[in-house]
């Protein structure tokens, strides 16, 4: 799935990444606990989360995540705009709750980990 | 081809440069009292397409093909350039930052920009939009090029060491308790070994556990220092802090075991997944810790083939 029809589907802002919107997502992944994120993702997945701090880029960065997706209208502050723009992470807001964005792409097709790395 | 992602870099760089960086220094210059007449050599033979006007060394006026082409139509060559140059020139600082350049240069139309010295307001260069996009070219291909050397040097570092026997070592501090720099050893490391060329994979794991070994330090610990000693065969990494130490290490390496406090928690870790995390991503972890005096962590990722396999170490 492309950022462009992510954007749709969860009428996103795109905070980081505007150049960027054919980039593919193969999986999703809704969490908030970063220690779980760097468990089990993976470089193809998109993390979707309520956790706006620094950390989540770093996550993300260790993780060679290519998209961030802040759920809930949770605006990122400067330092954590130019730690995405640097380590060229695509940083997406949604107003949609956690729940309601994972279901909205998940009916839309795009898969879970466990679905997608049987 | 130009990419997307070079225009970013674009953006960045018209920020960055300054009008200095791109100008032409060596300036052809015509006085006021010269004829309209001795254009005709210089526009042809120098290529340009526009010419300030100096009188004692001040900045009088800027005379165009344009101009010239108007003064052949009426039959006028003979006029004084004083006479035909237009006097109401728009000027860019030596010191103005290359977009603002590029914003006057959109405006305006013209297809040159005289350019002063901010302090003494003498001419000291020429901007066209040729020398604006070539010296965005260049200095992206000085970065490019850069990059490059420091990749090849960094991959190639072994080889030229001669040894029996090659470690290196790269050291990092971590400061306890600050949130906002927590992760920049862990991608400091991770930028060092991606110049080194080791393969994405072995990086990530070494990435993902240096981190959650940094996140432990700054939670628990006032400070402490990650150490990465690299051979051709592995990486071995060494945490050591001075925190308060680990009373039941075999209950922390438990999934799910935590001690950190709920401010910890609201920043996304603190689940008691970090231990198990590093464990995972490592091909050996030991783990030592003396109460009241801090914790010696301490994990290798084979570079070889000792190293887990593709299936298993997608961690």
């Amino acid at each position: 799935m492309t950022i462009k029809k992510i954007i749709k589907i969860l009428n996103c802002q795109v905070i980081v990444g505007e150049d960027k919107l054919d980039t593919e997502v193969m999986v999703g992944c809704g969490c908030d606990l970063m220690s779980d994120v760097l468990a089990f993702i993976k470089p193809e997945a998109m993390l979707l989360t309520g956790l706006s701090n620094l950390q989540t880029i770093r996550t993300a960065e260790m993780s060679e995540l290519k998209v961030v997706c802040l759920v809930r209208d949770k605006q990122p502050n400067n330092d954590i705009v130019a730690l995405a723009r640097e380590k060229e992470i695509i940083l997406l807001a949604t107003s949609l709750p956690m729940f309601e964005a994972c279901g909205k792409l998940y009916k839309s097709g795009l898969m879970g980990h466990t679905e997608y790395y049987k | 081809m130009v990419e997307k992602r070079d225009i970013t870099k674009v953006q960045e760089l018209v920020y960055e440069m300054n009008v200095e960086q791109v100008m032409i220094k060596d300036i052809i210059t015509v006085g006021p009292n010269n004829l309209m007449s001795d254009l005709r050599d210089l526009l042809r033979n120098k290529r340009i397409s526009g010419v300030p006007v100096l009188e004692n060394d001040k900045l009088i006026g800027m005379v165009s093909i344009e101009d010239f082409i108007k003064c052949l139509a009426e039959g006028k060559m003979n006029s004084a350039i004083r006479d035909r140059m237009s006097c109401d020139v728009e000027v860019l600082y030596n010191d103005e930052p290359l977009v603002q350049a590029v914003e006057k240069l959109d405006r305006l139309g013209y297809g040159r920009f005289p350019v002063l010295d901010r302090k003494n307001r003498k001419l000291v260069g020429i901007i066209t939009k040729g020398d604006v996009i070539r010296g965005l070219l260049k200095k992206i291909e000085v970065d490019c090029h850069e990059e490059e050397i420091h990749r090849y040097r960094a991959s190639h570092v072994f080889e030229d060491i001669v040894a029996d026997k090659t470690t290196l070592t790269f050291q990092y501090e971590v400061v306890g308790k600050d949130f906002n720099k927590a992760g920049s050893a862990s991608s400091g490391l991770k930028k060092t070994l991606r110049r080194m060329g080791i393969s994405p994979k072995l990086i990530r794991r070494v990435a993902i556990a240096t981190y959650e070994a940094e996140m432990n330090i700054v939670v628990y610990a006032e400070g402490g220092e990650i150490t990465a000693r690299i051979t051709p065969r592995e990486i071995r990494i060494e945490v050591a802090d001075d925190g308060q130490g680990i009373t039941d290490v075999r209950k922390a390496m438990e999934p799910g075991y935590s001690t950190a406090p709920d401010w910890v928690r609201e920043l996304g870790f603190g689940a008691g997944m970090g231990l198990p995390n590093i464990k995972n991503c490592a091909d050996v972890m030991n783990m030592e810790s003396t109460v009241g005096k801090g914790t010696q962590l301490e994990f290798t990722i084979y570079l070889d083939e000792r190293g887990k396999n593709d299936s298993q170490n997608n961690n």
